[in-house]
């Protein structure tokens, strides 16, 4: 067993390459939010156009593997734009995010729209009546009650990307797996070396049960004084 | 206007409603006029709740008209939010926001749609909470409540917009019965200041005391209506007489 040599020689380039996961996870979950957001609401709009956009969408990411999704942003769409533009250059930091922010953002649209559906339809009926809109009932009474609902789904889905941070070592985004790799092609410690990649996952992941559960007993502890 | 002194302030002409094939309402023609309250009875399934919900187009009118302060409801181009904000409502089933204080509950509307400061509007919250007696209350989830507090509550609610006109659609119906008097109390007291009540109920004691006139539905139509001693001790339409026969 080689751990310390691992923990000397690799650790910082392994530190790093856990800041990018970390940080492209962070970044693609909140835009995957305000995407999912949106889809959602598009998905429940009475306008059929928004509806069929947001239904082929959800078709589309949910209905082919995230690896082949990456593949496509990072490799085949620049080939398209390079048809116009000759000197783009695709990012593979760029084009990690935007696959996992699609990603989540088609998973999450769902996620929401079964929050909403969720939310009892006297409360939007109520506020209805009292002459609020349609866009302030949603946004003041219907969404903050939905996000309540979807609190264990949406932690669901941040684990989800986390992991799935993993998969953008194919088109060689330098995060953690991807930094391992390279250490690992030159040294052999194969063993020692993911291992410590497994456990820094174990521990992210475990830093977001322990924020979740927290949250879910806070919203919990209101739920039982707002008697559900 | 009317003929008569009082104002008409909802006037309902041959209103049909469908649910897909099936027809709720069968060409109901209404008048009620200012500072009258009307109580609207009659076995379940008689389209009476959704009348009551097609006052302020909670449901859609498949046709017919309903013209409200000389608003025409009906017409798409009249802004239903508007009207809306005159038009009070109180559910069967409180439907009070959950996630929300009693207080905050009452004050939403009007700080949301700008019709009075938050300062007016937590005045305003306190003062109507001390009306139907829950002055200490305010701080209170509606899960803390009981079910005739919250309904008191949502009555509070819909007074805080100031509305001339009240709809309840069976606001006693999800409550205990030793929890019904405290909000029927609070209904009285607001019918004997004027407020314009329409108000779907099972509870005939009520209907009997406190309404000026009496509506009998069934089978989508107003079958039979008038003063409540009129309706109450001698109905003249058969089925009347056999739906007071069961309830009474």
């Amino acid at each position: 067993m080689d751990f310390s040599r691992v923990f000397s020689e690799a650790m910082p380039l392994l530190l790093n390459g856990l800041k990018m996961t970390v940080i492209a996870s962070l970044v693609s979950i909140l835009i995957g939010m305000v995407i999912g957001l949106f889809i959602c609401l598009m998905k429940m709009s009475k306008n059929i156009v928004l509806r069929a956009i947001a239904g082929v969408y959800i078709w589309i990411i949910r209905g082919t593997p995230m690896l082949v999704q990456a593949l496509i942003v990072f490799f085949g769409i620049p080939q398209l734009i390079q048809l116009a533009v000759p000197d783009f250059r695709s990012n593979a930091i760029t084009a990690g995010i935007i696959t996992l922010s699609i990603n989540a953002g088609a998973y999450l649209a769902e996620i929401y729209r079964g929050g909403i559906m969720a939310v009892p339809k006297g409360q939007s009926e109520a506020a209805r009546s009292l002459g609020l809109s349609q866009s302030k009932t949603m946004i003041k009474v219907v969404l903050p009650q939905a996000f309540k609902f979807s609190v264990p789904s949406l932690v669901n889905q941040f684990i989800i990307t986390i992991k799935d941070t993993s998969i953008l070592t194919v088109i060689g985004m330098a995060e953690v797996v991807n930094v391992a790799q390279q250490y690992v092609g030159s040294t052999f410690v194969y063993f020692e070396t993911y291992s410590i990649v497994a456990l820094m996952y174990l521990a992210i992941i475990s830093i977001l049960m322990v924020i979740s559960n927290f949250i879910e007993k806070k919203l919990k502890y209101e739920e039982k004084k707002s008697g559900k | 206007m009317a003929s008569n002194s009082r104002k008409e302030k909802i006037v309902v002409t041959n209103l049909h409603k469908y649910f897909d094939k099936n027809e709720v309402l069968k060409g109901v023609d209404a008048v009620i006029t200012e500072g009258e309250v009307v109580c609207v009875i009659g076995p379940s399934g008689s389209g009476k709740s959704t009348f009551l919900r097609c006052l302020n187009k909670l449901e859609d009118v498949t046709s017919g008209k309903i013209v409200i302060d000389d608003y025409d409801i009906t017409d798409k181009k009249t802004n239903i939010n508007k009207v809306r904000e005159n038009i009070g409502m109180v559910f069967q089933q409180f439907n009070l926001f959950p996630n929300m204080t009693v207080k905050k509950n009452i004050m939403m509307a009007p700080v949301e749609l700008k019709k009075m400061t938050k300062e007016e509007a937590e005045k305003k919250a306190l003062q109507l909470l001390e009306r139907v007696g829950l002055g200490e209350k305010a701080a209170a989830y509606p899960g803390e409540l009981s079910g005739g507090q919250q309904q008191r509550v949502a009555i509070a609610r819909a007074l805080a917009m100031n509305p001339d006109i009240m709809l309840f659609d069976e606001p006693t119906s999800a409550l205990d019965p030793e929890m019904v008097g405290e909000v029927l109390d609070v209904m009285k007291e607001l019918a004997a200041e004027g407020m314009t009540m329409v108000v779907v109920t099972h509870e005939m004691g009520f209907a009997r005391e406190v309404a000026d006139r009496v509506l009998f539905m069934a089978d989508g139509g107003i079958v039979e209506e008038g003063t409540p001693e009129e309706i109450f001790d001698n109905p003249q339409n058969e089925r009347t007489q056999d739906f007071l026969k069961k309830v009474l």
